[in-house]
């Protein structure tokens, strides 16, 4: 139906122009093929990472008594056609120190029924033991099994209590003194089944108390044991709105929490697999970032701890639809404004969403703006957890990133397939019958991770092989720990179907660091939503405590700055989510420094 | 008196069918992003459209010597933004300019051969997977919008006589669908999903339909459609995601050097 135009069939062309039109075209299809054969490989890094970057990482999970292996959910058989993609989720990795013993501990889960999570107690930095049983949060995947788990003192009694989110009952597990844990579930009113994704702890109308937010993944009515229908996958690839609704549970402080969810205006029913909380907006309340799986991401922003309002089209971050998977706050570019990285898939050739590095714009309202291709932190494959934390110390947050969907022992793929069922319409892929079977295929597996180093200046460049992570499994959470009290951040990395993977971290020693570990008084004792600013060598990076973030997962709660060579600190500001400021001059460096509010 | 309407009826007429494909395109654009925000972003399709507007321009006066029409590079613009996807603005650039410039390179006997946006993104698609992949997402969640994408370019179609092409087109790839299922056991409904996308709803009414790049004789347009779709089936059961481009890349160009040669060699014979 197009319609060529202009006559220019019937005259004759200029032959000189013609020529050089000729070779232009040509070289241009040269050029594209030079990319394809000739290898369009980002830069290969010569040498080691420790030489050349500063660190480097060694895997020495079992080395130092870790075993664990994730199991995944066996669901309803009406769906073992395409089970490795329904049970793709539930390998999650939280860091606590449960006990206050000063060295941080793991917790990992385990997602089929009847399976134990672990509780891997740091023992001083000689090892790890897995005390779960014994302290009663390993036998949990009966009622439902886990799909993450993190960790907040709601009773301000000095030690951090857990919440497990599960597809099915979700649970609340109090600390009592680091010796045990008690299941409070029903005495703190907690919803009776949420096929959930994702949850956070959050002090959102900054009460002293800290909330829930658990995000729904699948609707919370289905059983995914005992299905009625296969009519309950997305309806879309991209526009889905059929999913788990979402809850905000307030800490009445009473030991009871109270879903406001809707009283405060959170309404989405997106597909949701990653929820981060952090002021935004500098209005001294955390907003809530939505990274939504099938669909475009939200913001609710939050006014005044009463209500929330989604934002995502006007902030820019809620504008694309793609498959959002983590939500990771940093201060990427040292201006003392926190960037969200959320990831998406790419795959060569078929799908190329790229993750989103949301950067906020200066000026008087609240706009991101994706940075991520600028930056070199786009392409990441089919990309799952991803924190920031600064690896090298060098002063600048660098960004692993852990990807890999479905792995399989075969050489087929599943890529067709599931491409034919993404672009169909809502009544073919939202039945699961339609979905062809995967037959043991993989469906972008064995994927090389990522680990990019920020130069300080804008750019990452990817170094995962040169600085020593080369495992190929399907990864989930990631979290970023000091497990030896050494100033430096080891990487944790979970599996589906896979191990847990504790990659050792050896940075160099000229570097400088700082870390604070605070102690709310007025506010959560957690103090989860703290905001810190370190004043440096003329640069500043602001960091907050969170409770919760990446993809099923929580960083460890002191937060680590690194400052490069020789370098010491200006100042320090601590904005405290009561309200309230402290300021400290010139610090040691090189230690972690306890704080309590004033 | 008849003459001057005649006159302003030839002008409406003309410009139905000049611009009817442009209008129509564009409504797509607007409707699919105002409705869905389906565009990878707004400036990499007006990157798209611009390029492909400048590369027209530019290649139509030092090539020919005269300012070319710009419909066509418009149409091909817009169709480069909304059917490759890729998180850089270069790829679209490169695409636009390859899709243009391919109708004056690659030409025979005074015809271009291939369909200029089928060209470029179907190179783009086959030599930067890297960095380019396809649209291959649905328009939001129900029927009403592609049910007036069809409507709408089916008339517009039928106007310009063309509507044989998208029909045979269509019957052919649900035909072939059920083929496909015999050999690999899919149920029907995946088999026809693809063809439920607004990548289809382009494919059909902007490309295997553009009439510089169609054989001339009605027969032979159907003979086309057809064999697109047998060749897409083939290389679907070989499990090529972007089969419709591929298909049309490979059986369009030589249809028409087909249909070229025989022109020419009726010529001589003619000629003695």
């Amino acid at each position: 139906m197009k319609r060529e135009d202009s006559g220019i069939d019937e005259r004759q062309p200029n032959r000189v122009v013609r020529i050089f039109v000729v070779l232009f075209f040509g070289l241009l299809l040269v050029a594209l093929g030079v990319m394809k054969w000739g290898g369009w490989q980002e830069e290969k890094v010569s040498g080691t990472g420790f030489e050349r970057y500063g660190f480097y990482l060694e895997e020495v999970g079992k080395q130092v008594g870790i075993d664990f292996a994730h199991e995944a959910p066996v669901l309803d058989a009406k769906l073992d056609h395409i089970m490795p993609i329904i049970a793709s989720m539930g390998a999650a990795v939280s860091v606590v120190d449960y006990d206050r013993d000063g060295w941080q501990d793991l917790y990992v889960t385990s997602s089929r029924k009847g399976r134990l999570n672990r509780l891997y107690r740091n023992l001083g930095g000689e090892g790890f033991e897995d005390v779960a049983i014994d302290l009663g949060v390993a036998d949990v995947n009966r009622a439902g099994v886990s799909m993450g788990a993190v960790w907040g003192d709601y009773d301000n009694d000095g030690f951090e209590d857990l919440f497990l989110y599960k597809w099915g009952r979700p649970e609340l597990f109090r600390n009592r003194g680091g010796k045990v844990f008690e299941r409070v579930t029903e005495i703190a009113g907690l919803p009776e089944w949420i096929n959930a994704g994702s949850a956070i702890w959050v002090d959102y109308d900054c009460d002293g108390y800290l909330d829930i937010f658990v995000a729904g993944y699948w609707p919370e009515s289905l059983n995914l044991w005992d299905l009625e229908t296969t009519q309950m996958m997305p309806e879309s690839f991209e526009y889905a709105n059929n999913g788990g609704r979402k809850y905000l549970l307030r800490n009445l402080g009473d030991g009871t929490f109270e879903d406001v969810t809707l009283k405060v205006g959170i309404t989405s029913r997106r597909w949701t697999l990653a929820v981060g909380a952090a002021d935004l907006n500098s209005s001294g309340f955390p907003d809530l970032f939505l990274s939504n799986d099938y669909g475009i991401s939200e913001l609710y922003v939050n006014e005044g701890g009463k209500r929330f309002v989604e934002m995502g089209e006007q902030t820019g971050v809620g504008r694309q639809p793609k498959s959002g998977m983590n939500a990771a706050f940093g201060d990427v570019l040292n201006r003392g404004d926190l960037a969200i990285y959320e990831t998406n898939i790419s795959q060569a050739g078929v799908l190329i969403q790229g993750n989103n590095l949301w950067v906020p714009l200066r000026g008087e309202t609240l706009r991101f703006e994706n940075f991520a291709g600028a930056m070199g932190v786009d392409l990441g494959g089919w990309s799952f957890g991803a924190q920031f934390g600064d690896l090298n110390n060098d002063g600048a947050l660098d960004l692993v990133l852990t990807n890999g969907y479905i792995s399989a022992d075969g050489n087929g793929n599943y890529w067709y397939d599931f491409s034919q069922v993404a672009g169909g319409h809502s009544a073919i892929i939202s039945d699961a019958k339609n979905w062809p079977p995967m037959m043991g295929r993989s469906l972008a597996g064995h994927q090389t991770k990522r680990v990019w180093v920020n130069d300080g200046v804008g750019q990452f460049a990817e170094v995962a092989q040169a600085v020593g992570v080369r495992d190929r499994f399907d990864g989930r959470a990631v979290v970023l720990v000091d497990l030896w009290n050494r100033g430096m951040l080891d990487v944790v990395v979970v599996n589906q179907r896979g191990p847990l993977l504790l990659y050792r971290n050896t940075v160099r020693a000229e570097t400088n660091w700082i870390g604070f570990d605070l102690v709310g008084q007025q506010s959560n004792r957690s103090a989860i939503g703290a905001r810190v600013q370190v004043f440096w060598n003329g640069e500043v990076q602001v960091q907050e405590v969170s409770g919760g973030s990446g993809y099923a997962a929580q960083n460890q709660r002191p937060l680590h700055f690194g400052l490069g060579e020789g370098a010491a600190v200006d100042s320090v500001a601590i904005r405290w989510p009561s309200g309230q400021t402290q300021m400290f001059y010139a610090p040691d460096v090189r230690r972690v420094h306890r704080i309590l509010e004033n | 008196m008849d003459r001057v309407s005649g006159f302003w009826k030839s002008v409406w007429t003309g410009l139905q069918s000049r611009y009817l494909s442009p209008a129509l395109i564009t409504c797509i654009l607007i409707g699919g992003q105002v409705t869905f925000g389906f565009l990878e972003s707004l400036g990499q399709t007006l990157t798209a459209i611009l390029s492909s507007v400048l590369a027209e321009f530019a290649l139509g006066r030092l090539t020919w010597g005269v300012w070319p029409g710009l419909v066509s590079a418009y149409i091909t613009g817009i169709s480069v933004g909304i059917l490759i996807r890729s998180p850089l603005f270069w790829p679209y650039v490169l695409c636009s300019v390859l899709s243009i410039a391919s109708k004056y390179v690659l030409r025979w006997r005074g015809r271009h051969l291939w369909n200029p946006s089928n060209f470029g993104v179907s190179i783009m698609l086959f030599l930067a997977p890297e960095v380019v992949a396809g649209l291959s997402i649905q328009w939001g969640n129900t029927l009403s919008v592609m049910v007036i994408i069809w409507i709408l370019g089916s008339v517009a179609l039928w106007r310009l006589r063309r509507f044989h092409i998208c029909a045979v087109y269509v019957i052919s790839f649900l035909a072939f669908a059920l083929i496909r299922c015999t050999f690999t056991g899919q149920a029907y409904l995946t088999s026809i999903a693809p063809i439920t996308g607004p990548m289809y709803q382009l494919f059909i009414f902007f490309m295997i339909t553009d009439p510089k790049t169609t054989v001339l004789t009605r027969k032979g347009q159907c003979l086309v459609a057809f064999l697109v779709a047998f060749v897409e089936m083939i290389l679907r059961l070989n499990e090529a995601i972007y089969a419709p481009f591929y298909a049309l890349f490979l059986v369009g160009p030589a249809a028409n050097v087909f249909e070229i040669w025989r022109k020419a060699k009726a010529t001589t014979d003619e000629h003695g």
